[in-house]
């Protein structure tokens, strides 16, 4: 790909998104993130759910305005979703009332487009996208592979210079998913696609590496630019290549990494800075005796363990991190490492788990220990719900605090640490602890 | 038996935000209460100052009870029953649209609707009839445009509901595509908003309709005060029929009002519900359904679909037009909404409040005393346990045959369009043989006009349940079985529960049409024979006929009120319960 970089087709600098709260301190979802977009190529945004990608493609389409920074489009400010640009989404957002041909010919719509021009210009981006024959199909006929084509030929059918994508591949399954990013690296390469450039976001450590000529690492909490990474490698790529798998395996080492956080170990001590990331507690039971066991015996690769067990590096993070965050296991350079107390649990029976499990949380998840000490304080044992969340929601967003929340909620009845009371909000004390309390 | 599911549960949808909503009526209910009174008194107002000509022009076009004027007769009453259709569109589009749109004026507009939804229609009938009658003086015009009015407001509150609620869920992504691709406003209203919409739209117009016959029957024949007048059209023809006591006419009636809801369900119901599946949002294709045979003649004979598919074409270019600014604006979301323009907001909303209070007081001080609100309250209380007695008997008559057809898909089939076919025929036409009996057997009145106000809604609690019953999960039943649930148990802790959420559902409309029929169920008259219960739908019905303005405003506020307070203190709690009990997850 020729690259012109003296015309960058996009710029964002110093961009900053905020989400008010009346109270106290605003919740930043991106801090000082820059960004250069030219033409010829193709860049992903890659990063742990929270991390704000997801917003920062938003405002990238001027869908959002960022709460500070600039965004250049063209060499001018965007205001608005500017024309030249096309979004492809995650969840596909096809109108289920139209039919294929009518989704696609939509943006033309919108444009003004007479109809003999919007219907050739229709039939060509849906036969380009391999969905000739489908132009009467409802989407709801359609597989999901099939939806995204016309997601695709949708945002491609308005020649836009620019094509965003959200995560445009993880609601389908592994070889659908497979297909479209091949597909779309080959219409790329034949310059079949009436694109630019492309900027995508995706969670998929691999599909990153495999498509992109440049990713951009995100941290999280708040969202930066934690590392800016070139492939080297030439298009079709080969997912078993030795240099390919280094790569994969340096950014999973990127995103386990422990960023320093001096703030962070001063709230822990005060309150619930942290959310909680919603892991089962058959899921983690799960993940430790598999690590427990043979062929890992108590350390294993994130990649391979990902791949074996068939999750994606967004799937299997949290979960290695909410074991670390819990005692049960630690996460260094890539690898998920069984602890002492990991190893207990795995060889218990059900009620020590739950006891190792109750001891672990009171230890290290202060909010677990704060609903407790309100329950044994109290002369009823009953403490409303409604003023943990309001405590959260001064440190996150709200639906950060409903998950964490939530997250309590299951860990504490599965430790059999408290009830809780769906219909009236409550936490409780079973009455067995009640009499001793 | 997917055919029938859909009703249901867009129903539960329809009433979802409002009955989890808030319990105990707050200000803005108290200030829309005072707006919807205020507008009430207003009509008449304006009615009485514009009034050139006295009002005792009778507009009395002869009825013929002959039954060759009947098909005539039928045809004038259904022509009036769309026109009140396409006003009611019409408002559900502007007026939710703006509630949904504009978060100021959702705060005032949507509690005004809860509202006007409670005020008893037939109530409405005293103020449009002085007020268009004034505007059209001894014109058959004014006439028709209070019938219209009077169905229009029996149609209009729940599609405006509906399409509003619609509006504010509207996916998140749809919406993002509109924005990204620059759909101005009248394209995102037509390709997202009215489709998306559409299937709770539908079934909520199809409501209105069933419960519209039933005024637009009540509404042709109608005395307020000194200005009578008939409307050619069926409920005039009974009317006639009740004054000459020919029993063989109101047969006539009865045949002609079957036909025409026949008609209106085979030709109009059944593939517009049937249509209206293709606007379901759902990500995959749910089991076929089959199709109505008036939808196979419209997609497959070749005339019929060229000329559907025209007007296809045509309303898609009308569509397609850029009307409107666009909708690519950028969400800001640091930007917090201006103190300074709800302040004003607020103090315009407090001041027209307190305008249209003193205004009421105005109205009512001169003639009522607080002794009549005492009566008001009492005949309230009368007609309120009679509202409740029939839920009672009709939930303990038709809970267990409900269940018990639900249960069987072959009955099911049968029995749900009768149902349904049933809730849509107006009760009144069945009032007379009723009427007569009671007269006949010189029976209590106000123990055996009470049925008649159930007779037309009980239709809904049993079309409802047996939703709820075929909905019931099959693998539930069989686990059930396995386990040898039976009797009392089976009741208690299996199906009770299942099928709760739909039988509130219906409950909610039949109560609810139980509080508007007894104005007419209250007061009966066969020939010269006048049967009064106590109640207070007898109440408005009388002042009504007595032309005794301020004492209608004094019923209609109380009836309002009960409604208001049953709803708010009985059926929204039992319904958030319900809901939250009945689903998994």
């Amino acid at each position: 790909m020729n690259q012109n970089h003296e015309t960058p087709l996009l710029t964002v600098r110093n961009c900053r998104q905020a989400y008010h709260k009346d109270a106290s301190a605003d919740l930043i979802v991106l801090e000082d993130v820059d960004l250069t977009l030219h033409e010829g190529e193709i860049v992903g945004l890659l990063g742990r759910s929270g991390s704000g990608k997801s917003t920062l493609l938003r405002i990238v389409s001027g869908l959002l305005k960022p709460t500070a920074g600039e965004v250049m489009w063209r060499g001018k400010n965007l205001t608005g979703p500017a024309p030249g640009v096309a979004m492809v989404f995650q969840s596909f957002a096809l109108f289920p009332w139209l039919t294929v041909q009518e989704n696609v010919e939509l943006g033309l719509e919108a444009l003004g487009i007479k109809k003999a021009d919007r219907e050739a210009r229709t039939e060509d981006a849906i036969d380009l996208i391999g969905l000739g024959g489908y132009d009467t199909a409802y989407p709801k006929e359609l597989s999901g592979g099939m939806r995204q084509r016309v997601g695709l030929a949708r945002a491609l059918v308005v020649h836009p210079d620019l094509l965003l994508m959200d995560e445009p591949f993880s609601a389908l399954d592994v070889l659908t998913a497979e297909t479209l990013r091949t597909d779309l690296i080959d219409l790329w390469m034949d310059e079949k696609l009436p694109v630019k450039s492309i900027l995508m976001v995706t969670h998929n450590i691999e599909e990153a590496v495999l498509l992109c000529d440049r990713i951009l690492v995100f941290s999280s909490n708040p969202g930066r630019v934690a590392h800016e990474l070139r492939v080297p490698f030439a298009h079709p790529r080969n997912r078993f290549d030795l240099a390919f798998r280094q790569m994969v395996d340096d950014i999973y080492g990127i995103m386990t990494r422990r960023a320093p956080k001096p703030a962070a170990l001063a709230t822990v001590t005060t309150g619930f800075a942290t959310p909680l990331h919603p892991v089962g507690t058959n899921l983690m039971a799960g993940l430790l005796e598999t690590l427990h066991n043979a062929p890992y015996d108590g350390r294993a690769d994130l990649p391979a363990l990902a791949a074996a067990l068939q999750y994606e590096a967004d799937e299997l993070l949290p979960l290695g991190e909410t074991l670390s965050m819990l005692g049960f296991a630690m996460l260094e350079e890539g690898d998920l490492i069984l602890t002492e107390t990991g190893r207990n649990f795995a060889e218990s029976e059900t009620e020590e788990r739950k006891q190792i499990f109750a001891e672990q949380l009171r230890l290290h998840v202060p909010l677990v220990g704060a609903i407790r000490a309100v329950l044994d304080q109290r002369s009823n044992h009953r403490a409303a719900a409604v003023r943990f969340r309001d405590e959260l929601e001064d440190h996150m967003s709200p639906e950060y605090a409903e998950e964490t929340l939530r997250t309590v909620i299951a860990w504490g009845r599965y430790a059999e640490l408290y009830e809780y009371d769906e219909e009236a909000q409550q936490f409780g004390l079973e009455e067995e602890d009640e009499a001793a309390g | 038996m997917t055919n029938f599911t859909l009703p249901a549960l867009a129903g539960q949808r329809m009433s979802g935000r409002t009955l989890t909503g808030q319990r105990l009526p707050n200000r803005w209910d108290g200030v829309a209460g005072l707006l919807v009174m205020g507008l009430l008194v207003g009509l008449i107002e304006v009615g009485r100052s514009t009034i050139a000509t006295p009002i005792g022009v009778i507009q009395n076009t002869p009825i013929h009870l002959n039954p060759a004027y009947l098909p005539f007769y039928a045809l004038r009453t259904t022509a009036r029953m769309f026109a009140a259709l396409f006003f009611s569109f019409l408002f559900t589009f502007t007026y939710a649209t703006l509630a949904a749109k504009s978060r100021r004026a959702g705060m005032i507009l949507i509690p005004i609707l809860d509202i006007l939804q409670s005020v008893p229609i037939l109530g409405f009938l005293t103020f449009t009839v002085t007020f268009f009658m004034a505007l059209f003086p001894g014109q058959v015009m004014g006439a028709e445009l209070a019938s219209v009015f009077v169905i229009f407001t029996s149609q209009a509150w729940n599609m405006a509901f509906s399409f509003y609620q619609s509006l504010t869920t509207l996916p998140n992504d749809l919406q993002e595509v509109a924005r990204s691709f620059r759909l101005s406003s009248w394209q995102k209203f037509w390709r997202l908003d009215v489709p998306f919409a559409m299937p709770g739209l539908i079934w909520n117009t199809m409501l209105s309709m069933s419960g519209g016959w039933f005024f637009v029957v009540a509404s042709e024949a109608v005395t307020v005060g000194n200005t009578t007048f008939t409307l050619p059209g069926i409920g005039s023809y009974v009317a006639v029929a009740l004054q000459q006591q020919n029993l063989r006419a109101i047969f006539y009636a009865i045949l002609a009002m079957l036909v025409v809801i026949l008609l209106y369900d085979q030709l109009l119901f059944r593939p517009l519900v049937a249509w209206s599946g293709k606007f379901r949002f759902e990500t995959t294709a749910g089991a076929a359904t089959p199709e109505p045979w008036m939808l196979k003649l419209l997609r497959q004979t070749r005339f019929l679909r060229m000329f559907s598919d025209t007007l296809g074409a045509a309303m898609g270019y009308i569509f397609r037009l850029r009307l409107g600014a666009g909708v690519h604006v950028q969400v800001d979301e640091n930007q917090p909404p201006s103190r300074l323009l709800d302040g004003i907001w607020y103090a315009m909303i407090a001041v027209l409040s307190a305008y249209t209070a003193a205004k009421i007081v105005g109205f009512i001080a001169g003639t009522l005393h607080w002794r009549d609100l005492g009566t008001a309250l009492l005949m309230g209380a009368y007609t309120m346990t009679r509202v409740i007695i029939l839920m009672i008997i009709a939930s303990l008559v038709w809970v267990p045959i409900g269940v018990w057809v639900g249960l069987r898909p072959r009955a099911t089939r049968v029995v749900q369009p009768v149902a349904q076919f049933l809730a849509a025929f107006p009760a009144n036409l069945l009032f007379p043989p009723f009427v007569v009996a009671i007269v006949y057997f010189h029976l209590n009145a106000n123990i055996w006009l009470t049925p008649l106000m159930l007779i037309g809604t009980q239709w809904y609690v049993l079309f409802n349940v047996i939703a709820g019953a075929a909905a019931f999960p099959g693998d539930m039943r069989e686990a059930v079985a396995n386990f040898q649930v039976r009797g009392f148990l089976w009741w208690r802790k299996v199906m009770i529960p299942g099928i709760l959420p739909y039988f509130i559902t219906g409950a909610i409309t039949a109560s609810g049409g139980a509080w508007n029929a007894s104005i007419v169920a209250e007061v009966a008259s066969w020939g010269h024979a006048r049967l009064v219960a106590q109640g207070l739908g007898a109440y408005i019905a009388q002042a009504t006929a007595a032309g005794d303005t301020p004492r209608v405003v004094l019923g209609v506020a109380v009836m309002s009120g009960f409604v208001i307070v049953f709803n708010r203190l009985l059926w929204r709690p039992l319904y958030a319960y319900a809901t939250r009990r009945t689903n998994l997850g």
